[in-house]
């Protein structure tokens, strides 16, 4: 569905990506796991055209996305829930929903509504609210929850975990898994919590320093002795 | 010895006041110590350099008797003040010396009270913030209030001119609201499409022979068009360098009208631009043109010449409710709801399937669409236009509207028009120092109201009317 192919892209002069090649899978979920700056983000951002690549191509069912626009990504059916989750503060809940609906018929709107709603009720609870006043859990709620209003192919998820209790970063995957099984939606999940990510995700990679060091699925990444190491925390974690 | 209260309580201030009066000392000294005046023999140079260093020595204890206010001593400050406000003006031998002294003690005076009574503070900053319920129903009020005023007898013909002009103001500040409060864009040119509108209505008349009426539109759709030529590409510039582009292009604007003779009639403007009629039906004039009727006769009342002016009164109150009413509507739309989304994040809004471009230069060429509706109208108003009615102080004036009363609050633009038009309009006799109560006005506002006067944004959607 979505492959990426020696990729590299600048931040500036800093070259962020160094020839990054992966691939996500129809009805996958597909995690990208690594430490802080090895360009887990910026893999995300030139999916969707910013920073542009500067070598290398981004397949997305079979059309090269790499010259295209923002906008004109996002209307092939990817979606994103960006890093610090990027709501519209002074606008509610619902016009951030409505806005997250621009690309689907708007025939569906009601029923897409209704479920997200179903899936984040804190949502239909708050919906008159400033989404600038919401804790940072329902942030990430809405975030997602405004992706998944455009009906998305794909949905990229970057760090939704960043920042948030326990409690509702166990609800916040339990809601990704759900948007897999449910509606079928292909999940390509950026986390810094790789522990939780490679439980979910079907398939993962490990990205050091703008390069792929090592891929797998969940459970033979969890196994790895080097990734327990690198970011799990040693091998007495869980 | 110093103790350490007397250390903070004086030095302090002593520091802040000997840097600031250095700072004026730098100002003022060619400003104020160096002007040029014209003679016969050309520019001569005057000095005057005892009253630079005065100022400069004015402004050194202010901000020294500022300082010690703020430090814990503000009533002993009060007082000095308060006599130094009210002996300046007779004791000095220069007068506009005098005023200045004056104008600063009473700033002192003022900023000393409120820390001395911190209570009252309190009350302005806060306890006037504006009951949700009032702002509710205040635009309703309000309306009804204008609708009613030219028929009241309070009304004379300054303060209907005053109230049109005001309501002009009020029309442009909504317009520019799509692009500031809505869009996120620092348009610094808007007066651009002001113009555009104005030689529009004013050139379609004149050689064409439109009415006021068959022209509006036309001048609405040329700003429209200017915004679309000009926008498609400026729309690619970030923030700030879009707004210096627009400056820029209200800058050209202006002066094409005063290069272009042949078609603007250059500086000298146009005259006797068509005034406006009845809805094309009759003419406000005491004797028509054969084959025209006549306002009064029409209705079978006497002849007055207020009645134009009532009528015209009617016409930009109805223009302005129109942008009003198009904004209100829009807001509801993908399109309004789009435009904020691009003013909170870009990034987002982009990646939700919104192109950048085109939703900023809808934006843009709506709000310019409006602008030419009230430059139209101000032709026909005033009769004649040039170059002069349209330099870079309109816009920044628009703009101050905008801001002050609050970007993307409708009801803070009519306040901050009513503060920043009307009232410098009403004190006229004060000639000069206009300028100096818009400063003030400006300068009050923002330091009680930095958000504007009105901060709140109405959500698009309310609770229970959602889908």
């Amino acid at each position: 569905m979505l492959e990426l192919t020696d990729v590299r892209s600048f931040y500036g002069a800093i070259e962020a990506l160094k020839g990054v090649s992966i691939e996500v899978r129809q009805g996958e979920i597909v995690a990208l796991i690594g430490a802080n700056g090895a360009g887990k983000s910026t893999l995300l951002m030139t999916i969707f055209g910013s920073p542009r690549v500067r070598h290398g191509s981004i397949n997305f069912l079979g059309q090269d996305i790499s010259r295209l626009k923002t906008h004109e990504i996002a209307r092939l059916g990817i979606a994103q829930a960006p890093e610090g989750r990027r709501v519209f503060p002074r606008l509610t809940v619902l016009e951030n929903l409505k806005l997250g609906a621009i690309l689907a018929p708007p025939a569906n709107f009601d029923r897409n509504l209704a479920r997200a709603y179903a899936m984040f009720p804190r949502l239909q609870e708050r919906q008159g609210q400033r989404a600038g006043t919401l804790s940072g859990g329902e942030q990430q709620m809405l975030a997602i929850a405004r992706a998944l209003m455009s009906e998305p192919k794909l949905l990229l998820l970057d760090e939704p975990s960043l920042g948030l209790a326990p409690l509702i970063v166990r609800q916040i995957f339990a809601a990704i898994a759900e948007i897999n099984r449910e509606h079928g939606t292909t999940v390509l999940l950026v986390e810094q919590n790789a522990h939780q990510a490679l439980k979910l995700a079907n398939r993962a990679y490990v990205l050091v320093n703008g390069r792929i060091q090592s891929t797998g699925t969940g459970a033979e990444l969890l196994a790895s002795d080097e990734v327990r190491e690198a970011y799990l925390g040693g091998a007495g974690h869980h | 010895m110093l103790t350490k209260a007397s250390r903070t309580t004086f030095l302090v201030p002593l520091r802040d006041g000997v840097l600031a009066g250095l700072v004026a000392l730098v100002l003022a000294f060619p400003i104020v110590g160096l002007p040029t005046s014209e003679t016969a023999h050309g520019l001569v140079l005057r000095p005057r350099i005892p009253e630079a260093i005065a100022f400069a020595v004015a402004v050194f204890l202010g901000r020294f008797a500022l300082g010690v206010a703020e430090a814990g001593k503000p009533r002993p400050i009060l007082l000095i003040a308060l006599l130094v406000a009210i002996a300046a003006p007779f004791a000095s031998a220069a007068p506009e010396f005098g005023a200045a002294l004056a104008i600063g003690g009473l700033f002192v005076a003022l900023r000393s009270a409120l820390l001395a009574f911190p209570g009252v503070a309190g009350r302005i900053s806060g306890g006037i913030r504006v009951p949700p319920v009032a702002i509710k129903r205040a635009p309703l009020v309000l309306l009804l209030l204008l609708v009613v005023l030219p028929l009241t007898p309070v009304i004379d013909r300054r303060l209907l001119d005053i109230a049109v002009l005001v309501l002009t103001y009020v029309m442009l500040g909504w317009g520019l609201n799509i692009t500031v409060g809505l869009a996120g864009l620092l348009d610094l040119g808007y007066v651009a499409f002001f113009a555009i509108g104005a030689y529009a209505y004013a050139l379609l008349s004149l050689t064409a022979g439109l009415s006021f009426w068959g022209a509006l539109p036309i001048a609405g759709l040329c700003a429209a068009a200017a915004g679309l030529i000009v926008g498609g590409p400026i729309l690619r510039l970030r923030g700030d360098y879009f707004a210096i582009v627009t400056l820029g292009f209200g800058e050209i604007v202006r002066l094409v009208a005063i290069n272009w003779s042949s078609l603007t009639g250059g500086s000298q403007g146009i005259a006797q631009i068509p005034r406006i009629s009845f809805f094309g039906l009759a003419d406000f004039t005491a004797t028509p043109d054969p084959g025209r009727r006549a306002f009064h006769e029409l209705f079978g009342i006497s002849f007055d010449p207020a009645h134009r002016q009532i009528f015209i009164f009617y016409v930009i109150l109805a223009l302005a409710l129109a942008v009003n009413a198009f904004i209100a509507r829009s807001r509801k739309l993908p399109l309004g709801r789009a435009w904020e989304a691009l003013r909170e994040d870009e990034i987002a809004a982009q990646s939700l399937g919104l192109n950048l471009q085109r939703i900023r230069l809808s934006a843009y060429a709506i709000a310019a669409a409006w602008g030419g509706f009230a430059g139209a109208f101000f032709a026909v108003r005033q009769g004649f236009i040039s170059p002069e009615s349209f330099s870079f102080l309109e816009s920044a004036v628009i703009l101050a509207i905008v801001v002050l009363g609050g970007v993307g609050s409708q009801l803070g633009v009519v306040l901050a028009a009513i503060v920043m038009i009307g009232v410098p309009e009403l004190v006229r006799q004060l000639a000069e120092y206009r300028m100096l109560a818009f400063g003030v006005a400006m300068v009050a506002i923002m330091v009680w109201r930095p958000s504007g006067l009105i901060s709140r944004r109405e959500p698009s959607i309310r609770l229970g009317d959602a889908t």
